[in-house]
């Protein structure tokens, strides 16, 4: 660790920097990880277009595709499917024989926008602790959309729209791919829109979507928006008349969260892995050294180093786009 | 179990009066007779004895999942409900889920388990959580452990059956009152029809006023006005028909059996007399208000209690004399009527001009009053929220600047954050706590003084964290009297967070003295 974030020293380079540096290696495109100003950035081939979208067009980015590797000073890089968001990668790093995985944010879930999570055997494993409780145990994504879809559908049959806040990049259109679109038409804010067009152009097949300022019609009742969590209780939402809102989130599942937002629903959907999932990557890897960073990390070292796994945390300014869904938002501008 | 598990989400997660009503009377129009009667009575606030204890359910749930004791400790800091905890810990089994009533569940599964030991309830647990989805789980569990609470009033709850059933909100509530046992044929007859029960005890709908937003000389002459304090108790109308007395609050809530002082002093009136006021604890001088509180909770109370927080009602308006609606009549004549019973009444202020009447408003708060009601003498009773006829005249409250000292987590919603704080103010070069306040702050602001707090707590007791003094809230409150029972020497009533003083550090908050400069002489009307 130094003072810019993560750094291998072999191959002179930072992981999700929060600082700039000359190269950065780039988990994924999320703000807490992926900061502007560094020199270089290495990410997933599927990651560029977006770290481009977020970071500015002129970034120098190398990209990786999954499971090629290269050669850095003296350690071998290679990128793995983190199942998180379109282009999460695991960065694997290979160093004398020493092989580390830092795993980024990650979850097992199955998800139709982005590469399923790959383990990658190890013998030190870098891990995200977003939901490292054993209270977080998620339902299982088809149950969660039955419930999204009946909570749209009732709207539409009391003549209301459905306003349904994720985070836009990620969340929102893992969101989208799953509803049953014959339900409505769907609308979006124009930070979820820009990255659907992205997501599209990069071959993942979304339902049509409609920016809401760009919008045909004035009558909303029946449809679908999708925004960020900011947007909750913002002027912006006034266009649409009489709405339900809710928010798709894996705080979803405590009630308190959900309470304090003054939400009417709350469904409990996360890009993270829970309790069960956590334990599960880590065990896979086969690591025997375990460095827990980004949450709840007391707990998780805690059951890993009574379990007899040799883990030992890791401060970080990772904070989860989950963790804290009111942080300021990009403006409405597609 | 499902359905209900299902109203209690839905009511719970709605921030919308109509929302709730609309999924409660769609509950009791759908499920089985049993099981209405159920929800009504929990959602009146309902309990039955509780076969096990908040902390042993936990444990074993806790158990049950394999969660060792500390990483319970952790997940019930991060939920801060112990049944909530519970179910959550405890790991789906969707294979086996269970189509038994709510009925079946209290009947078979909660009333058994007061009569079991601990190993034989640890049994009988693990197989009902079996049965349950994660939601279901959490309600079951707020039943078993007597902490089942809903955001709902009786009188929401008196609407959504009369939407259920057809019924009139009164006649309704009328039914529920008294001691009220959930069974099928006790809800058969609450959604009854036909039982054309005459109800001698159906309130008038209350007039409302409007608060004044204008200088008082907007409203022209002084003669033309009836002005009174606005007295700070609870709005109730008092009914004698057929022999029968009957105390209604104006949230709908029948308060006669908490109140037999005031039904012997109406038994007296002749029959077919309502009149309109203010139900105040009184003795010498109003009472705090939440003297007034424990009187409405306590049913059938004690000589006691009689005795050392009496209450009365301060009468002033007459909405049926003699069997006769006489709300057509202009105010000067009911009130004429009025006075000629023997009964408390609100008294009558007559200030000079509009200047004197701002004044007599400034007195009130030395009254515990909350300001001066103004009565346009030539109007009828208005129905519901009339403009232009009744004006509430309300004093600013009070405020001061104090030092946040102690701060705790928040319950429910607001589980995850200190939302909970403690205010001192300076005595000499010490911070002495003076008020609680927990409600004024934005969703943002609570997160960033949940952020201080977290960095500047200097010790812990229990749940209870010392904060290092820097932060300065506005304090705003309405009342404020002598008190015993706080180092401070003071009480406050309704403190709540005006503002965030950022401008201001620990040492420019206010003195104790400065408050205590607040106090009333205690003045009778
Ligand atoms: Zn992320
Ligand atoms: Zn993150």
């Amino acid at each position: 660790m130094r003072e810019a974030g993560l750094y291998c020293p072999g191959g002179d380079f930072y992981i999700d920097p929060w600082k700039p540096v000359d190269r950065a290696v780039i988990t994924h495109a999320h703000a807490d990880h992926a900061r502007a100003g560094s020199l270089n950035y290495l990410c997933a081939t599927a990651c560029a277009p977006i770290l481009r979208a977020r970071l500015g067009q002129e970034i120098a980015i190398q990209a990786l595709d999954y499971g090629n590797s290269l050669t850095i000073g003296t350690v071998k890089i290679s990128l793995h499917p983190a199942g998180h968001i379109l282009g999460s990668a695991q960065v694997k790093v290979d160093s004398n024989g020493y092989a580390w995985v830092v795993s980024g944010d990650y979850k097992l879930d199955p998800d139709p926008t982005n590469q399923p999570f790959e383990p990658v055997r190890c013998n030190g494993f870098v891990t995200e602790a977003t939901f490292a409780l054993p209270i977080f145990r998620w339902p299982s994504s088809a149950e969660t959309f039955a419930e999204i879809n009946a909570w749209w559908q009732q709207n539409r049959d009391d003549k209301r729209a459905s306003v349904l806040y994720g985070y836009s990049l990620g969340k929102a259109q893992r969101l989208i791919a799953g509803v049953d679109a014959s339900i409505g038409p769907i609308y979006t804010h124009g930070a979820v829109e820009r990255m659907n067009e992205i997501y599209r152009q990069s071959g993942v097949p979304l339902p049509p979507t409609v920016y809401a300022m760009e919008a045909a019609t004035k009558d909303f009742s029946g449809a679908l928006i999708v925004a960020p969590p900011g947007m909750n209780g913002s002027a912006w939402l006034r266009r649409f008349g009489n709405f339900s809102n809710a928010m798709a989130s894996g705080w979803m599942q405590v009630r308190g969260h959900r309470r304090r937002r003054a939400i009417d629903r709350g469904f409990v959907l996360s890009d993270h892995a829970d309790w069960p999932g956590l334990l599960s990557a880590i065990e896979q890897t086969g690591a025997d050294q375990v460095w827990v960073t980004h949450g709840s990390i007391a707990p998780l070292l805690r059951w890993l180093n009574e379990k007899g796994i040799a883990a030992t945390g890791l401060q970080t300014q990772f904070s989860g786009e989950d963790a804290n869904p009111a942080e300021p938002e990009e403006s409405d501008a597609a | 179990m499902r359905r209900f598990a299902e109203l209690y989400f839905a009511i719970d997660g709605s921030t919308k009066t109509n929302d709730k009503v609309a999924a409660l009377s769609k509950y009791l129009r759908e499920a089985p007779p049993a099981d209405a009667a159920w929800a009504v009575f929990f959602l009146r606030g309902g309990k039955l004895p509780a076969p096990v204890p908040s902390r042993l359910l936990a444990e074993m749930a806790a158990e049950s999942a394999d969660v060792p004791p500390w990483l319970f400790a952790e997940c019930y800091e991060a939920v801060g409900d112990l049944a909530e905890t519970a179910s959550l810990l405890l790991a789906a089994s969707p294979d086996r889920r269970t189509e038994e009533t709510l009925d079946q569940f209290i009947t078979a599964r909660l009333i058994p388990l007061r009569s079991m030991d601990k190993t034989e309830q640890r049994k009988f647990l693990i197989e009902s959580w079996s049965l349950l989805s994660a939601k279901e789980r959490f309600v079951w569990n707020k039943l078993i452990t007597g902490s089942f609470r809903v955001g709902v009033s009786e009188g929401l709850v008196a609407k959504a059956v009369a939407a259920a059933t057809g019924l009139a909100v009164n006649v309704v509530a009328h039914r529920l009152a008294g001691a009220w046992r959930p069974s099928a044929v006790a809800w058969e007859a609450l959604a009854n029809k036909d039982a054309t029960d005459a109800h001698p005890g159906q309130p008038y709908p209350f007039s409302l006023a409007h608060p004044l937003d204008s200088e008082p000389q907007a409203l022209g002459n002084l003669d033309d006005w009836v002005i009174e304090y606005k007295w700070d108790g609870i709005r109730a109308q008092v009914i004698k028909r057929q022999g029968e007395v009957f105390l209604w609050s104006r949230g709908g809530e029948r308060l006669t059996d908490s109140f037999p002082e005031i039904v012997a002093q109406f038994a007296a009136l002749p029959d077919g007399t309502v009149i309109d006021g203010e139900l105040i604890a009184w003795k010498d001088a109003v009472l705090p208000f939440a003297d007034l509180q424990h009187r409405i909770a306590r049913k059938n109370p004690g000589k006691k209690l009689l005795d050392s927080t009496p209450a009365r009602i301060f009468a002033f308006d007459l909405l049926e004399w003699q069997g006769q609606d006489v709300r057509s009549h202009n105010l000067d004549r009911r009130r004429e009527l009025l006075h000629a019973l023997p009964l408390h009444f609100s008294p009558v202020l007559q200030p000079k001009d509009w200047e004197h009447a701002a004044e007599l408003r400034l007195g009130a708060r030395d009254l515990l009053a909350e300001g001066l009601m103004l009565k346009r003498r030539n109007s009828p009773y208005g129905v519901g929220r009339e403009r232009g006829v009744w004006w509430k005249w309300k004093l600013q409250p009070y405020s001061v600047d104090a030092v946040l000292v102690n701060a705790q987590r928040g319950s429910g919603r607001r589980a995850s954050l200190f939302t909970d704080y403690t205010f001192a103010l300076w005595d000499n070069d010490k911070l002495v706590p003076f008020a609680k306040a927990y409600s004024g702050l934005t969703d943002g602001e609570i997160r960033d003084v949940d952020a201080f707090i977290r960095h500047n707590t200097l010790e812990k007791f229990g749940p209870v964290c010392a904060v290092k003094p820097e932060l300065v809230f506005e304090i705003a409150f309405e009342g404020i009297q002598r008190s015993n029972r706080h180092k401070s020497g003071i009480a406050v009533r309704f403190p709540r967070m005006a503002r965030w003083r950022t401008d201001k550090s620990a040492a420019d908050a206010d003195t104790i003295d400065s408050v205590k400069a607040l106090l009333p002489e205690t003045i009778k009307p």
